[in-house]
Parts: structure tokens; C-alpha cells; sequence
């Protein structure tokens, strides 16, 4: 889950000096404060999250909830939206494959072609990302708009009928969840691809792979490490994320996070606000942890 | 992020020494082609700037800004600060996001060291504890920390203090994460040396650890700052009736949206594009003094 996981140490010297070098002692003290935050504004908050999921929801934001243990609330809470969370993970991720698709090319052109140009390279692909986030959707949905030129070319080329929209559209949605999450993607990639050895892509080149083999077996193993982080990093806040939906798409493509926003801060309604979100949150480690177990990286943190 | 670029220079020499000459015309097609879609990834990734950018100069007719581009004109960019509320919210981000930033980076530099230097029970635990926010989509640590100050009577209070507090939350996991990758890739050898020079304990911290380390703290550093100066969802949870400036953007999409907004967008683009080539440049000049 970094940017710039460190290489595994290749030589036994090196493993020795890592033991040597950690030291026990009072060096667990440095932890107390980072830790006491984590407990106080994490832990603690989620078991309150956990306590809110079970108020009584006949409670009301004025009156105040009483706390009686409802489970039901959960039955509720995925008989009324089990679609959003269906449609959240799928939005995620297709969105986490298309930024696979197109980060892995970029991050690869970056690691091994740029040459000279790699760090200019690499600036530019965190440039557009010094912008606020809300005005780069929002000028995508300028872009995307039924008078955009996105849309007039894809009408001009009939992929689009006539009086077909792009906006408002799960594809608008999707594709701004891509745009956004892109560096996430981009970043952990590069770094993971940078460490690998072009050397031994040449080797599999010298012992007659084909360019494709050699990808599949050497390049693509190695950079795997990159390949979990940049998708967990895109998956995960995209699975929560809802302004993409709210300015792209219409309530017809809204996702769990728009419904957890709006029980949340408009209706008030903690109870059915605090199940949801413990279900996505439930579900996302679940889906991590099996993942990661079944790819099999260790350099997870 | 500048850890990677202060690792490439030393890679880079490597691969281009590596570099075979070119085989055959379908290796150089292949070659060509992963760079030309690397470079039309990134012109997709710039299509929104340039229109943040031209619409910064657009006078607009109607009352949406975010309409097509009407007609030129500069007066945007002389009457930043005129829509109400536009120039408090950036300061109150800018407040926000240092003071967020140089907590979570003292912190979380402090939980790096214990983490990567020293041994001791619950280490693992530890990490799990500092994995687990990065795991938690931002709606529910929200609403989570919504909960806590509800339930706790501190619903009063939200602004400024809940805001840093959850924005100190989901930049510590990076901030930790990042210098630990720093620390981990360090050679401890050169500690050791400066032991056998008679330095002591705080001289080799102050004289050798902590400038191998600066690179990746001041990469967690930059990190926080636009992680937390970017984020809207999680303030929009514990903002209260503070307006920060993703939070202004956000409600002047629902009203009237002045076309300042494009200004201060472009704005935030150019001063922070130059700012990471001017770190580049400082970067090459020491790497060349020192070689």
C-alpha cells in the first residue's frame, strides 16, 4: 500500500543489517502518540458507528435515538439498497480495471521508455491533480455535456443515436471515477515497475520469448506488488466515493456513499446511515483480505 | 511521491546503460506504441485543466459559469476575491491543511521510526491499526467520526478542531507509510559509521538519520498537504457550517457558479506545477554537486 515499497533485500548481508539495525527499548514509546489518535479518532469512533447502527429507529434527530440493540436494522438496511452496494462494486470495478488498463502503459512508457523525460514525466502525471477534484468533474461534465464535443463526435460517428446522451449516464459515471483515481493507480505502478531490473525483461527477450511471454512471465510478476496497491488504492475510495455520481450521473447511478451522505447529513437518519456504513466497510476489508491473500504479496504496508 | 523521483536518477543511468540496440522493427513498433498510449493517457488526464483553464478566461452570459465558453475577457482574473465567502474559504483550507500536515508528519514520522527501528510486542497489530483507515472509504470514517461527535456532545463545536482532527486521521496512514518505505530502503551502515566516528546518539539522528529521511518526509509532507487541502468528502462530514474550499465549490455548484472558481483552479495549478519543478531543479543541482 506505498508508493515506493523498498526492494526485498537481495543479498543475506542485507537482511542482517536490517535485524541489527532494529533495536528494542523504549522505541515502542515513539508509537504512543499515533496511536492514541488512531484510538481515540478511529477505533473508538467506529465502535460509536457500530453502536449508532443498532439504535432504535423509530428514534428521531430531534428526540434523540435510545440505544436497544436493533439488529434488524442491518436486514433493513440491505433489503432497502442491496442495488447500491451491487452497483457500487461494480462501478468500482470496472472503473479499477479500465485504470489498470491505462495506468500499466503509462507507468510502464514512465519506468522504461521516457528516458531523460521520466521525471518530467512522472510531474505530469500528479500535475492535474493539484486541482481541486470538484472543478476537474465539473469541467468533465462540461465535457461530457449533450452540446459537449464528446458527444457531438460520437453522434457524428452514429456510436452515439441521435438523441443518445452521455451525461447523466452510468458511463459518465464510471468514466469520471477513472479520471479521478488515475495517479492512484498510476503511481504505485511506476514505483514497482522502476525497481525491476530491465536486464531480465532482456534476458526473456535473449532466450527467445515472444515480447507478449516475456510481459506474462518476467514484467508483469515483478510489477505485481504495484498491481495491488494501485488497485486497492483505486478500488477502495472509489466504492465510497459519490460526487462522481451525484455531478456525472442522476440518482438512477447513485452509488452507497450518495446514500449514506443523504441519510446521514439531510435525512438524519443515523441508525440506517451508520448500518450502511458499516456493511461497505465490512465488505471492502473482507474483499482486501481475501485479495490480497489470493495474489499473495506481502508488501502490503 | 519524491521518493521515487529522487530513487530514479540513480535507475536511470542503469537503464539506459542496459538498453539493447533496437532488434527488430516489431520490438521498436511495441516500444514506440507503449510510450504513444503512455503519452495519450496523460493528454487525457490534461483535457480537463485546459478547460479549467479557458474557462477561467470566459465571460459568462447566463448565470452558470459552467455553460460553453462565451467571450474573452480578463476580469475574472482581477475580481478573485469578489464572490462572497470564495477567498475566506481558501484561507481557511490553507489553515487547515498546514495545520493537519505538520501533525500528521510529526506523528506519523515518530510511528515510522518505532515501526522500522525498533522491536517489540504488537508490532503487527500496530500495522493492522495504521492499515485500517486507509482501507475505509472516506464516506464511512466520515459518518464514523459524525457519530463520535454527535454521541459525545461535541456536535457544537464542529469546524475547524473536527475538521483537522479527521483530516490528521487519513493523512497519518500515508505519512506512516510513506517514511517507513524511506526508512526501510535505508542503509544503516552509515549510522553505524557515525558511531564509530564518536558521534552519539542525537548527533548521528540529527547529522545523518534525519537527512537520509527528509526525502521521504518531505514526500509525506506534500502528501498530506494535498490529500487534506483536495478532500470533501470526509470535511463535508465534520465541517459543521465552516465553508472549506472544495466545500465552497461544492455549494456553488448547486447556486450560481462564478467563473473565479476557474481562476483560483488554474491558479492552484500553475503555482503548485512550478513549485514541483523548482523542487526537481534543486534536486538535480545537489545531485550534481554531489557527484
Amino acid at each position: 500500500m506505498t508508493h515506493s515499497v523498498p526492494p526485498p533485500a537481495v543479498s543475506g548481508e542485507a537482511v542482517v543489517n536490517g535485524e541489527i539495525a532494529r533495536r528494542r527499548g523504549w522505541g515502542w514509546l515513539l508509537l504512543v502518540p499515533g496511536m492514541l489518535y488512531l484510538a481515540i479518532f478511529f477505533l473508538y469512533p467506529t465502535v460509536q458507528l457500530f453502536l449508532t447502527s443498532l439504535y432504535d429507529p423509530s428514534g428521531n434527530y430531534v428526540q434523540g435515538y435510545t440505544l436497544t440493540w436493533h439488529f434488524a436494522n442491518y436486514v433493513d438496511a440491505i433489503r432497502d439498497n442491496w442495488h447500491l452496494f451491487v452497483r457500487s462494486f461494480l462501478y468500482a470495478g470496472i472503473a479499477t480495471v479500465v485504470c489498470l488498463l491505462l495506468g500499466y502503459p503509462l507507468a510502464y512508457a514512465i519506468a522504461f521508455k521516457a528516458g531523460r523525460w521520466k521525471n518530467f514525466m512522472l510531474v505530469l502525471v500528479i500535475a492535474p491533480f493539484f486541482t481541486s477534484f470538484l472543478l476537474r468533474t465539473l469541467s468533465w461534465k462540461t465535457i461530457l455535456a449533450d452540446q459537449g464535443p464528446v458527444a457531438d463526435f460520437l453522434r457524428t460517428v452514429h456510436l452515439l443515436p441521435p438523441d443518445g446522451r452521455l451525461l447523466a449516464t452510468p458511463v459518465a459515471v464510471i468514466a469520471g471515477l477513472i479520471y479521478n483515481f488515475m495517479p492512484f493507480m498510476t503511481l504505485p505502478l511506476f514505483a514497482s515497475l522502476d525497481k525491476v531490473d530491465y536486464r531480465l525483461i532482456e534476458a526473456s527477450g535473449d532466450l527467445y520469448s515472444s515480447p507478449l511471454t516475456g510481459f506474462r512471465k518476467v514484467t508483469f510478476p515483478l510489477s505485481l506488488p504495484g498491481v495491488v496497491s494501485g488497485t486497492l488504492l483505486t478500488f477502495i475510495p472509489a466504492c465510497g466515493d459519490y460526487i462522481n455520481a451525484e455531478i456525472l450521473g442522476t440518482p438512477k447511478q447513485y452509488m452507497v456513499g450518495n446514500r449514506i451522505q443523504a441519510a446521514f447529513l439531510t435525512e438524519h437518519d443515523y441508525p440506517l446511515a451508520a448500518s450502511l456504513s458499516l456493511i461497505l466497510m465490512v465488505i471492502v476489508v473482507l474483499m482486501v483480505v481475501a485479495y490480497v491473500r489470493r495474489v499473495g504479496t506481502e508488501e502490503l504496508v | 511521491m519524491a521518493i521515487d523521483v529522487a530513487r530514479t536518477s540513480v535507475t536511470e543511468r542503469g537503464v539506459s546503460r542496459g538498453k539493447p540496440p533496437q532488434r527488430n522493427v516489431g520490438r521498436w513498433i511495441s516500444d514506440h506504441l507503449v510510450l504513444m498510449i503512455g503519452i495519450l493517457v496523460l493528454v487525457y488526464m490534461f483535457v480537463p485543466i485546459g478547460y479549467i483553464f479557458a474557462l477561467s478566461f470566459n465571460q459568462p452570459t447566463g448565470r452558470s459559469a459552467t455553460a460553453q465558453f462565451e467571450s474573452f475577457t480578463w476580469s475574472n482574473w482581477s475580481t478573485v476575491c469578489e464572490p462572497e465567502g470564495l477567498c475566506d474559504s481558501l484561507r481557511l483550507s490553507i489553515e487547515v491543511s498546514i495545520t493537519a500536515t505538520v501533525i500528521a508528519t510529526v506523528v506519523g514520522t515518530l510511528m515510522a521510526f518505532a515501526l522500522v527501528r525498533h522491536t517489540f510486542r504488537g508490532r503487527g497489530a500496530s500495522n493492522l491499526v495504521i492499515f485500517l483507515p486507509m482501507a475505509t472509504p472516506e464516506v464511512v470514517m466520515g459518518s464514523s467520526l459524525l457519530a463520535m461527535f454527535v454521541s459525545t456532545g461535541f456536535d457544537s463545536v464542529l469546524g475547524f478542531i473536527t475538521i483537522v482532527i479527521a483530516h490528521v486521521l487519513f493523512c497519518l496512514s500515508f505519512v506512516v507509510v510513506t517514511v517507513k518505505a524511506r526508512l526501510t530502503g535505508m542503509d544503516s551502515r552509515l549510522e553505524q559509521a557515525a558511531m564509530d566516528l564518536y558521534a552519539n546518539e542525537w548527533q548521528t539522528f540529527r547529522l545523518v538519520t534525519l537527512p537520509l529521511a527528509m526525502p521521504g518526509i518531505v514526500a509525506a509532507a506534500l502528501l498530506s498537504f494535498s490529500l487534506s487541502f483536495d478532500d470533501f468528502i470526509v470535511t463535508n462530514f465534520t465541517a459543521g457550517q465552516s465553508v472549506t474550499f472544495p466545500l465552497y465549490v461544492y455549494g456553488a455548484k448547486l447556486k450560481d457558479f462564478p467563473a473565479q472558481l476557474f481562476v483560483v483552479g488554474t491558479i492552484m495549478f500553475l503555482v503548485s506545477f512550478v513549485f514541483v519543478i523548482a523542487v526537481e531543479v534543486v534536486r538535480r543541482r545537489r545531485a550534481r554537486a554531489w557527484a
